[in-house]
């Protein structure tokens, strides 16, 4: 049975119910376990379930060392730009671990953040860092987009035998949308056809999968059909499935709250250009945020940052694009 | 700063703060993100600053409002970044969280919990190579004391004798945790200042809410570090009287400043209570009337100019003009 419950809430009875299956899931953060009526800690006591001094350092490290040592840590880092405190911990230690040991040991263990909270937070806590991630060995990267495949994603995150992050949506935070009572999960690395098109392919994640939706909507007025995709993890990233709608559009549009160079886009542009090449009937087109950190004013805000009119327009520039002295859309 | 200009930042301070605050009521919708507020901490702020010259360095963290003002920072433009206009202090770009006017010795703001504390000693080995005897003040809160960046640091600046005071603004709350739910010393019933012996250097533990005593403590440790004698930690005991900072919410929810932790999340309507029935601004006020320093009149006088200046600020902000958007790609490099 499934009902509305909000983003936010789908991620913690993800937890929740993870915690009532394993013992060994712990659950650890600053903003977790600290008021004296703390949910968690009364259903699972407060030998697993901890708050933190602000020591990410400590916090992601002692993640790793409880992993090795058996558990299954979840760290609640409340904002992805906090983590990059413990940036060793995050990219060269635990995600190692398994492969230096030849095998030998695994690092079980889930880091929780938001990220992407363009609210007028500035230039410190808005950022859309998953790119500093996606090319890590040994660390796999999760952006739900949707409040059942927060619940989803998060368990099997759980669940994982390595290090997971855990990027969820500022802005999506209140969302609420239906999610599956009992337990839930979405594989990693199968990316979800959102919405089945015909012309072109548009692949989003995380807000922007909903900006993409609305873009999409506004072009089927205009006669364009527009297949939107949400990878919904980008390490492992589900390129198959992009492969496979490119191949029936011809035509790839790709948006990204992260600046270009570090987007899951280019990346995703990359592997089309590489291996679907002789599917595409037009340049690739990218709407990623401008090369610049987040202003606190509105006006700059917004100037940087994808919208639907940027995603619109950039679709219709694949779609109206000529390649080799031919106008594709005519001779579709 | 003699103690009538010591009283009259102390006040300034609070008209910005309650302005600031009155903001998300009266103007919703015009300041955005999350903003800290200064306000229990204007005796420690304005104390520590009168201890300083001109050519000495400051830095702090999001919390950032007090210290410029103290500096003598425009008020109309720190008011107009709070509100995100082109006339604002940092044109709009920083807000609230990112203050910076480094004409008035204050170098920078970051977000990050304890990452100014290396660049604040990073400013004090730029004026240790210099020579010419400045210093440099740096502030955080006590939860900042948790961060490897906070021991690297004090290891560092005892280590190659730095001219720097750590001034460490203990409120007893890291946002909704309680200083002894997260902090060794405290949970065993010590100072944070004990962190200072691991460092080999002076530790003091003082009530922040008496800027006398602040002035005083601040200014020995100012005059040992322009002196050579390096580093130290003054942990200032101060008490926010607003919550952490306003709520945090999704655009499109309203903003408001709920109340203080110690309420909202503890129940203990006694502690805060308590700390208002302390706040050292009136706490001052009387203390210099009593004492004969400074008559009522003067003391009223003196509220009545900072609510002209502060009413100033909010006009001078609402009318500032937005940035224009495609700034947003001016200063990316330098
Ligand atoms: C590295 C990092 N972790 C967590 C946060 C979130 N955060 C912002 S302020 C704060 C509390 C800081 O407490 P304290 O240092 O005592 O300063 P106060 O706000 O009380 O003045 C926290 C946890 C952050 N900004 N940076
Ligand atoms: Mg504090």
């Amino acid at each position: 049975m499934a009902r509305e419950i909000t983003y936010i809430a789908a991620i913690m009875e993800g937890i929740h119910q993870e915690m009532a299956r394993d013992d060994d899931v712990l659950l650890i953060g600053q903003s977790v376990g600290g008021s004296p009526e703390d949910p968690f800690v009364a259903a699972f006591g407060p030998d697993r379930v901890r708050v933190t001094p602000i020591s990410e350092t400590a916090e992601i490290g002692m993640a790793a060392g409880a992993a090795l040592a058996g558990k299954r840590p979840v760290v609640d880092c409340t904002m992805a730009e906090f983590l990059l405190v413990a940036m060793d911990q995050v990219v060269n230690e635990a995600n190692r671990f398994h492969y230096m040991s030849g095998g030998r040991v695994t690092a079980p263990l889930v880091l929780k953040a938001g990220y992407g909270f363009t609210a007028g937070w500035a230039g410190q806590h808005t950022g859309s860092i998953y790119g500093m991630f996606m090319g890590v060995p040994g660390l796999k990267v999760a952006l739900p987009s949707t409040p059942a495949d927060a619940k989803g994603l998060m368990a099997t995150a759980i669940r994982d035998d390595n290090p997971v992050l855990f990027l969820h949506h500022y802005l999506l935070t209140l969302e609420a949308g239906d999610v599956p009572e009992g337990e839930h999960l979405v594989p990693f690395g199968q990316a979800a056809v959102v919405r089945p098109g015909h012309d072109v392919t548009l692949v989003a994640t995380g807000w922007t999968v909903h900006r993409a939706l609305e873009a999409a909507e506004e072009l089927a007025a205009e006669g364009v059909s527009v297949e939107v995709i949400d990878p919904r993890t980008i390490a492992p990233l589900d390129v198959d499935t992009i492969l496979a709608s490119v191949e029936r559009t011809g035509r790839l549009a790709l948006v990204d709250q992260a600046t270009k160079h570090a987007s899951v886009s280019a990346i995703i542009a990359a592997e089309v250009a590489e291996a679907g090449f002789a599917s595409l009937r037009a340049p690739i087109v990218q709407v990623t945020a401008l090369d610049a950190p987040i202003a606190y004013a509105k006006p700059m805000e917004d100037f940087v940052l994808p919208d639907v009119g940027k995603i619109v327009a950039g679709v219709r520039r694949v779609v109206d694009a000529t390649v080799s002295g031919h106008n594709t859309a005519a001779a579709r | 700063m003699d103690r009538t200009a010591m009283y009259r930042a102390m006040v300034r301070i609070r008209e910005f703060e309650e302005r600031v605050k009155r903001t998300f009521a009266e103007h919703p919708g015009v300041i955005r993100g999350h903003t800290h507020l200064a306000d229990g901490a204007e005796a420690s702020i304005v104390g520590s600053i009168a201890a300083i010259r001109p050519g000495d360095h400051v830095m702090a963290t999001y919390r950032c409002h007090g210290y410029p003002i103290a500096l003598g920072s425009d008020t109309t433009a720190m008011m107009a970044e709070i509100y995100g206009r082109a006339n604002g202090l940092c044109g709009g770009y920083g807000g609230s969280m990112h203050l910076a006017d480094p004409e008035r010795g204050f170098l920078g703001t970051s977000g990050i919990v304890g990452q100014s504390i290396p660049q604040a000693t990073g400013a004090a080995y730029a004026a240790q190579v210099r020579g010419a005897g400045d210093v440099v003040l740096c502030f955080f809160g006590d939860g900042a004391s948790k961060q490897g960046a906070f021991h690297e640091s004090l290891n560092i600046a005892s280590l190659w004798k730095l001219p720097i005071v750590f001034v460490m603004e203990n409120n007893s709350y890291s946002v909704s945790v309680r200083v002894e739910q997260e902090d060794a010393n405290a949970a065993a019933g010590e100072p944070l200042a004990t962190k200072a012996v691991a460092y080999s250097m002076p530790g003091v533990t003082i009530d922040g809410g008496d800027p006398d005593l602040v002035h005083t403590t601040v200014a020995e440790a100012v005059a040992r570090a322009r002196a050579g004698e390096g580093p130290t930690l003054v942990e200032s005991l101060v008490y926010r009287l607003s919550a952490h900072g306003n709520s945090i919410a999704p655009p499109g929810v309203p903003l408001h400043y709920p109340e203080h932790e110690a309420v909202t999340v503890f129940g203990d309507v006694a502690e805060y209570e308590a700390a208002l029935r302390g706040d050292p601004v009136p706490r001052f006020r009387g203390a210099l009337v009593t004492s004969g320093a400074l008559d009522a009149a003067t003391a009223d006088a003196i509220a009545a100019e900072a609510a002209d200046e502060m009413q100033r600020a909010v006009d001078g902000a609402l009318a500032g003009p937005d940035p224009d958007p495609a700034d947003a790609l001016r200063f990316v490099v330098a």
